[in-house]
């Protein structure tokens, strides 16, 4: 098999015994992008020549004996709104087209110490707003098994890079699902840690109370490396958390026999897909064949979730993106008479219609007039739900639900939906609302081709209980080692 | 009719802190402008912010000082506005949860006592520095300032007159310069006041429209506000006309306000919790430390002295009027004398209040200019009472010594101003006096007692001041007693 479809593990596995050098696997992977970013347009800005740079240099520590850690020469792609020191960073915005961070995130500076490879910044919904990648200012990502469908969103570039093989891992940012639902459509593992626990420090971030740093991987073995190097308390994040548990990797065991797998009642609706259906009920079957134990749990203020998580991601976007006035950085509108006039032509121009419709409502929830009716309201229920959650973990250590209860759907699409109303993130954006950890894994194909997405939820820093049963379903299924046949069909 | 001024305070404080309010970045005042700043206090994509520990420190401490309530539970809001200045287009502040609340400060004024209420405290960031170049007709921006940590310190419209509302700012300011919280320079902007106030009918108990009063850049300009703007606004009423609730600024040279904008419902700064700032909790150990290495308040000071050293209550307002006066007392009396306190105390003060307040006007100095040290002044006073030196003279030394810091002893060496105590050698002088002055010898003789004094000041003239006036007044007697 060529290197680059291998996963993380496999080849960190292949460059310490020697058998791979860090230049030979760059170079396949380049000429992999080379032969599949035409028909996909998952990257924004490529970093080519200095991953080459630094190939060389790690083939020459590895020559003088040097043992080198887990990720050290294995390219990844980072988000495009997670801060990188001398590389753009846009998140898909105009406004931030000529941006290039003078400093890095703590995540990027905790990866570069660990000789990760940053091969380029991925393709994403601008400022992290939208379903499906669409609303990047530059160019649609599409989905590597069916190039006309979306990859999902915000992380659509991240999640089809590492579906087609152009990286071996993403790094992104989550607000309600954006790791998970592409990952889910794009037939790849996608992961949110607990809130806190990765250091959001240099993330751009819209939602900050919603937002979290994961990855997307291959599978869910790669998805425990990848976080061991991401987790660690950041002085520079007031929100980050020292209780991190390094160990991720510990919990690559096959054994569910513990596990209480709560199904929440409330979900289940005329909305799913009926191959959704199908092959959840399959993975429910499954978990149970293994020996886990199946019981109803209720979240009650679950139909409350979307409205609540919308309006607090709006009020929050509204006050974050304030500051892209085009005085200190980013896009400046030209020929302006006045101050006011440099504020509105600035974000008139930089900002697209979805952030732009997202601010607007922000301000208005968070307006006198509508502060209590809307933006105190939707805080009661985030801790209606998270309440919801800690009653439901009483009775079981772990939640399922489909990621998205409908498959990647046409581009083109979702701009007929209302705005930020897609239903494809209703379960994912729970995780975020209740800041507990949640992981997608591929659990089958529709009959069309497509990926089906499961998701599991766990009690806020339990990572290894999402692990170890996501690694025990991985282990007696076959999902993660399909491939997008289409895109080496057309190749 | 008469009327009554309502007036209420809010005064914000930059905190004596080495870094700023989220970021590392220096508060230093003066440096070339945006040399003191990092993507955190710029607003950069990403940027994070830290709270600054010592910062509440600091707000806990004024707290305690004014007599709050210091809250267990605080957040950080975010004032939503766009403006240059402001790099984030939010302030972090704290709306919801302020860190003290419902304190008050005893201030006195025409020997009359009155409480101040102050509604509360809160912590929140100052912005930049816009600089307009009219000439080139740009605006440049300095961040240096921006994100430095601020108090905003709230009164309750307690404030009746100009004068009470110096008394309560001074007090202030001395508060939180013993504190050292803040080194309240209001030219340089670290000490700012706005001034809320508005008029009514004496014993009505509704309030009045308020407008609020920018710009006061001294607390002269304090003063002289509130004074024409409770004018201004008596003027309007008696001429049948309405106040508008409105920001103001004041122009000191002329002596006068304008209307800034009007002030209503549009300005909605759509607050909400910082969610990049978790909520901080402030327990009672925390606060009962801090409250333990509180130093003495002036007005704890002011009563000690009294009591102890046995000073007048006029002396002890004026020593303790700054810490730096205050502990320099407290030193230099303990070198000076330590059986008899009482007396060396007034002693101390008296040179303090009158020498060196006169000299320090003089020179347009401060206490911390001069190289006058509590070892230097009681060196000094010793020499006065060891006879070595008459007290005019003393006075000569003291000046230089305040600006050479030479040793008293030196100086008196140096200039030949050793007092002349020999009987003999001062006979001879008396006798010359005596002799080149007949007709005022008469005229002592026929009653005129001021005569006496015309003849030691002949005596001290012809030492050059240096004759100790004891003996001079003794020889005298004898001299001209022995004439008969």
């Amino acid at each position: 098999m060529e290197s680059y479809k291998l996963t993380v593990h496999e080849v960190s596995a292949l460059i310490n015994k020697r058998e791979l050098s860090i230049e030979e696997l760059l170079r396949k992977v380049i000429q992999r992008i080379d032969s599949t970013e035409s028909r996909l347009d998952s990257f924004i800005t490529l970093n080519i020549d200095e991953a080459l740079q630094q190939a060389e240099t790690l083939d020459g520590l590895i020559a003088k004996g040097a043992t080198l850690p887990n990720l050290a020469g294995i390219p990844l792609g980072v988000q495009d709104n997670i801060c990188t020191f001398g590389i753009r960073t846009t998140c898909a915005s105009k406004m931030l087209d000529n941006f290039i961070p003078p400093y890095n995130s703590s995540v990027i500076e905790k990866l570069r110490q660990s000789h990760s490879i940053i091969l380029g910044k991925l393709n994403m919904d601008e400022f992290g707003m939208g379903y499906s990648t669409q609303n990047s200012a530059f160019k649609f990502t599409k989905n590597p098994w069916d190039l006309h469908k979306v990859a999902g969103g915000a992380a659509g570039g991240g999640a089809a890079a590492v579906a087609a093989d152009q990286i071996f891992y993403a790094i992104g940012s989550d607000m309600s699902g954006c790791l998970r639902q592409p990952a889910a459509f794009c037939g790849v593992v996608g992961f949110k840690p607990t809130y806190g626990l990765v250091s959001r420090f240099g993330l751009v971030a819209c939602a900050p109370s919603l937002e979290q740093i994961g990855c997307i991987t291959k599978d869910v073995s790669d998805c425990a490396y990848v976080l061991e190097e991401m987790v660690f308390y950041d002085k520079k994040d007031s929100t980050s958390m020292s209780k991190g548990n390094s160990t991720y990797t510990g919990n690559l065991v096959e054994d569910v026999r513990e596990l209480r797998i709560g199904i929440p009642k409330e979900i289940f609706d005329e909305s799913w897909d009926p191959d959704v259906r199908t092959y959840i009920n399959n993975a429910i079957e499954t978990f149970k064949k293994l020996g886990a134990q199946i019981v109803d749990i209720t979240l009650p203020h679950f139909k409350y979730a979307s409205a609540a998580h919308f309006i607090i991601s709006s009020c929050e976007s509204s006050s974050n993106l304030a500051r892209y006035d085009g005085v200190k950085y980013g896009k400046r509108a030209q020929n302006v008479e006045n101050l006011e006039e440099l504020y509105c032509k600035t974000r008139s121009q930089g900002f697209g219609q979805e952030v732009k419709a997202r601010i607007m409502l922000g301000n208005l929830f968070l307006s006198n007039e509508y502060y209590d009716s809307h933006y105190k309201k939707a805080l009661k229920i985030r801790k209606l739900l998270k309440d919801d959650f800690r009653k439901a973990f009483e009775k079981c250590n772990v939640v399922l639900t489909p990621t998205s209860p409908i498959l990647a759907f046409d581009l083109g699409h979702e701009t007929d939906l209302p705005i930020g109303m897609s239903e494809s993130q209703r379960y994912s954006l729970l995780a975020n609302m209740a800041g507990i950890p949640a992981i997608s894994i591929p659990c089958g194909l529709s009959q069309e081709g497509l990926p089906i997405g499961l998701q599991l939820m766990a009690d806020a820093l339990n990572e290894g209980t999402l692990i170890k049963a996501a690694y025990t379903f991985e282990r007696n299924t076959d999902y993660h080692i399909k491939k997008p046949m289409k895109l080496e069909v057309v190749e | 009719m008469k009327y009554e001024t309502v007036v209420g305070l809010e005064i914000h404080v930059e905190l004596k802190t080495q870094s700023k309010m989220f970021c590392g970045c220096s508060t230093a005042f003066g440096n070339e402008p945006n040399s003191q700043c990092c993507p955190v206090c710029l607003g950069m994509p990403g940027a994070l912010p830290v709270i600054n520990k010592k910062a509440v420190e600091l707000a806990i401490k004024t707290g305690i000082a004014l007599n709050c309530k210091i809250s267990e539970y605080n957040t950080m809001d975010r004032k939503n506005y766009f403006y240059p200045d402001l790099p984030k287009a939010y302030q972090t502040t704290q709306q919801y949860h302020p860190i003290c609340k419902d304190g008050y400060l005893d201030i006195e004024v025409d020997g009359r006592k009155k409480r101040i209420g102050i509604t509360r405290i809160h912590l929140e960031e100052d912005a930049g520095k816009l600089i307009h170049d009219s000439k080139n007709s740009q605006s440049l921006i300095d961040y240096n300032r921006a994100g430095v940590p601020l108090i905003e310190i709230v009164t309750e419209p307690h404030i009746g007159s100009p004068d009470e509302a110096v008394a309560f700012l001074e007090e202030l300011r001395n508060i939180l310069l013993y504190l050292e919280v803040s080194d309240c320079k209001m030219q340089e902007g670290s000490l700012r006041c706005d001034v809320n106030l508005s008029v009514r009918p004496e014993g009505q108990a509704k309030l009045g429209t308020r407008t609020e009063m920018k710009n006061l850049n001294s607390f002269r300009a304090v003063h002289r506000a509130i004074k024409n703007e409770a004018e201004r606004q008596i003027r309007i009423i008696e001429s049948g006309g309405e106040i508008l609730q409105e920001t103001r600024r004041w122009d000191d040279l002329k002596g006068e306000s304008i209307a800034m904008r009007e002030k209503q419902e549009a300005d909605d700064y759509r607050y909400f919790q910082d969610p990049d700032l978790v909520p901080f909790f402030i327990d009672c150990e925390m606060v009962e430390e801090i409250k333990n290495h509180m130093p003495e308040l002036p007005a704890q000071k002011r009563e000690r002295f009294v009591s102890e050293y046995g000073l007048p209550g006029y002396d002890a307002r004026i020593l303790i009027s700054s810490r730096e006066l205050a502990d320099f007392f407290e030193a230099s009396v303990k070198l000076y004398d330590k059986e008899k306190v009482a007396k060396g105390a007034k002693t101390v003060s008296n040179w303090l209040m009158g020498d060196l307040m006169r000299l320090t006007k003089e020179l347009g100095l401060e206490l911390g200019d001069l190289k006058l040290t509590p070892s230097l002044l009681v060196q000094l006073l010793k020499l006065i009472d060891q006879g070595a030196i008459s007290g005019s003279i003393a006075k000569e030394v003291f000046d230089e010594m305040c600006q050479t810091g030479k040793a008293p002893e030196e100086i008196v060496d140096e200039k030949g101003l050793r007092q002349i105590s020999d009987i003999d050698q001062l006979r001879e002088i008396v006798r010359e006096v005596i002799q080149e002055n007949p007709k005022t010898i008469e005229d002592y003789k026929t009653g005129k007692k001021k005569a006496f004094g015309y003849l030691v000041g002949q005596t001290m003239k012809k030492t050059r001041g240096k004759a100790n006036p004891q003996l001079v007044n003794k020889l005298l007697q004898d001299e001209i007693n022995m004439l008969h």
